[in-house]
């Protein structure tokens, strides 16, 4: 703990790349941890409801030639968090092939732990009906909602991470975790204040977004001592500055002095940022506060049926004058002619009007004043043949629609394309967003050690 | 009174998720002298982000005045969870546009020019 520790970020997100001069940049310093964040909750639901990663897997095997190269060969402990994006089993195993793959191209050898986020559904009924769970208004929780969820994750905290690194990993590839986690685990194990742990942790998940100009696409440096933390980009075209760090506590977050996490939150209110120099900044005097009962947040996505979209545009102004009365005249069609072969409860027809509030919806205020209009007509249903029915029926109804007015007989849509319609494949919403207070937060994130892994069959 | 548009005062007009059921928005002021004077006028309110996105003033759950980014920072509550059925922006980066026409009643003998902290 008398050392100073050194923490290379490489990128934001496994999969968005770093240019090779930071890199090499960063190893130049020998830091002592390699850390990413592989994930976010950011990119919607369909991707942890649907088992996908929302990075590319070519992206993804870039960074990951690179990180764990240096890790195996210079010995130096390398974590990767929410691995595939969602975290979820199926993500965790599809950043496992891509480890596996890498390893015996490059023939490495190293000792390998795998740390699953996913939770089984029995667990969480379990806690539902223990009343262990925190209410949330936005989202009722309830018995229903728990057996619909196709995929139920829970942030892990920096825990799991340390029992990992008690077993000896060189490498831990860890399911969904909260995101400073995989930074701070290795700190926390060592002795490190576990506010400095965190609030580093918090900016380097990130790497290179804090610093001018920022970038998720570059690498950042940390350096962690007994009472301070300091960060620096490994990028000389780039600089932190105390507003630029500082103001990364802003992002995504409700509250940039409170940011609460598994087991308390992490209190700014009397931390500091001084330039240590140009282009590096010193953070003192954040505190943690403990919670009384340990929090996980849980994640989980319930398909909510089928989508087809169709893509057109409007020019005629007689036309937009009417689109609210066409709209609705259209809707009453669909149900009208499905009526007895599809519940109406069972499928949702939408229209989006770009243009007018196509990017705000309910939250615009701008009354709507424009020549044209893109229009997404979008149909959700209990199956694709479903959906691209409605979608398609929605379509030529509203192509042929003699809106009061008309003048233009021909047809009242321009499409740019040719099949007009999209099948979009699976839809998914959030249906589990919820903390839940748990006594031990290693015991539901199984840690396995693989020891002389060499990238055979996992 | 003199009436400056926040795009002049501020370096940063930003929305994004806070999690899938908040929406956050930012205003990162473009020096301290700016952030001081509206900080003590409390020029940016709840009552305001209320007004501009024309939801009841509870759904805008909490307001911040950040000291060491120059920053006010106001989170409410999304109209829907992010990529739900008729939602319009999943990673809410789009609905900051309404801050982008707040003009702020500045002091009078209030001259940005010549003001660096």
């Amino acid at each position: 703990m008398d050392k100073e520790l050194k923490i290379l970020a490489p990128t934001a997100i496994l999969g968005y790349g770093f240019p090779e001069a930071s890199w090499e940049q960063g190893l130049a310093a020998e830091p002592d941890l390699i850390a990413v964040d592989a994930g976010s909750v950011d990119p919607g639901p369909f991707y942890l409801g649907a088992g996908k990663s929302f990075t590319d897997r070519s992206g993804v095997k870039r960074d990951l030639r690179y990180l764990l190269q240096a890790a195996v060969e210079k010995k130096i402990p390398l974590m990767i968090g929410s691995a595939g994006g969602a975290g979820g089993s199926s993500h965790l195993k599809w950043c496992q092939e891509i480890v596996a793959e890498i390893t015996r191209e490059e023939g490495l050898q190293f000792d390998l732990a795998l740390i699953e986020a996913e939770i089984n559904r029995k667990q969480v009924l379990n806690w539902y009906h223990q009343g262990k769970f925190l209410s949330n208004d936005d989202l009722p929780l309830n018995e229903e909602e728990i057996n619909k969820a196709s995929s139920i994750v829970a942030q892990m905290g920096s825990e799991p991470f340390i029992e990992a690194l008690e077993k000896g990993a060189g490498v831990i590839l860890a399911g969904r975790a909260y995101d400073p986690s995989v930074f701070a685990a290795y700190p926390l194990w060592k002795g490190y204040d576990p506010a400095l742990a965190l609030h580093l942790g918090k900016i380097l998940e990130c790497a290179a977004i804090a610093s001018e100009p920022g970038s998720g696409r570059d690498a950042m440096l940390g350096f962690l001592g007994p009472d301070y933390f300091q960060v620096e980009p490994l990028s000389p075209r780039r600089r932190c500055t105390p507003a630029s760090v500082a103001a990364h506590t802003l992002y995504e977050k409700k509250d940039p002095l409170h940011l609460p996490g598994p087991g308390g939150e992490l209190d700014l209110e009397k931390t500091t940022f001084m330039a240590v120099n140009e282009r590096r900044v010193e953070v003192r005097g954040t505190r943690f506060k403990p919670t009384p009962h340990y929090y996980l947040k849980l994640e989980g996505a319930k398909k909510a049926g089928y989508r087809t979209i169709s893509v057109a545009g409007i020019r005629d102004p007689i036309m937009i004058r009417e689109m609210e009365n066409i709209i609705r005249e259209v809707r009453e069609e669909v149900h009208d002619n499905f009526r007895g072969t599809i519940d109406p409860a069972d499928f949702h027809i939408l229209f989006r009007l770009y243009g007018q509030d196509g990017v705000m919806g309910d939250l615009e205020s701008v009354p709507f004043q424009g020549h044209e209009l893109g229009l997404i007509i979008e149909a959700v249903a209990p199956s694709q043949a479903w959906a691209d029915t409605l979608c398609s029926f929605a379509r030529s109804t509203m192509l042929h629609f003699g809106y009061e007015g008309r003048i233009s007989t021909a047809g009242n849509l321009a499409f740019p394309y040719s099949p007009s319609d999209f099948s979009g494949g699976a839809v998914y919403e959030f249906n589990i967003h919820h903390l839940v207070a748990v006594d031990n937060p290693r015991e539901y994130f199984p840690v396995e050690i693989i020891r002389g892994f060499k990238g055979g069959a996992l | 009174m003199k009436k400056i548009p926040l795009t002049e005062l501020c370096r940063v007009i930003r929305s994004k998720n806070a999690g899938p059921f908040e929406l956050t928005l930012d205003l990162i002021f473009k020096d301290q002298k700016t952030y001081e004077q509206v900080k003590k006028m409390k020029a940016i309110e709840a009552s305001l982000i209320a007004r501009l996105y024309h939801v009841p003033e509870e759904e805008v759950l909490s307001l911040v005045y950040f000291d060491p980014a120059l920053a006010v920072k106001a989170t409410i509550k999304r109209p829907a969870g992010a990529g739900s059925l008729g939602e319009t922006d999943v990673y809410g980066a789009q609905q900051h546009a309404p801050l982008l026409g707040v003009q702020i009643e500045m002091p009078p003998d209030f001259d940005r020019t010549g003001d660096l902290v």
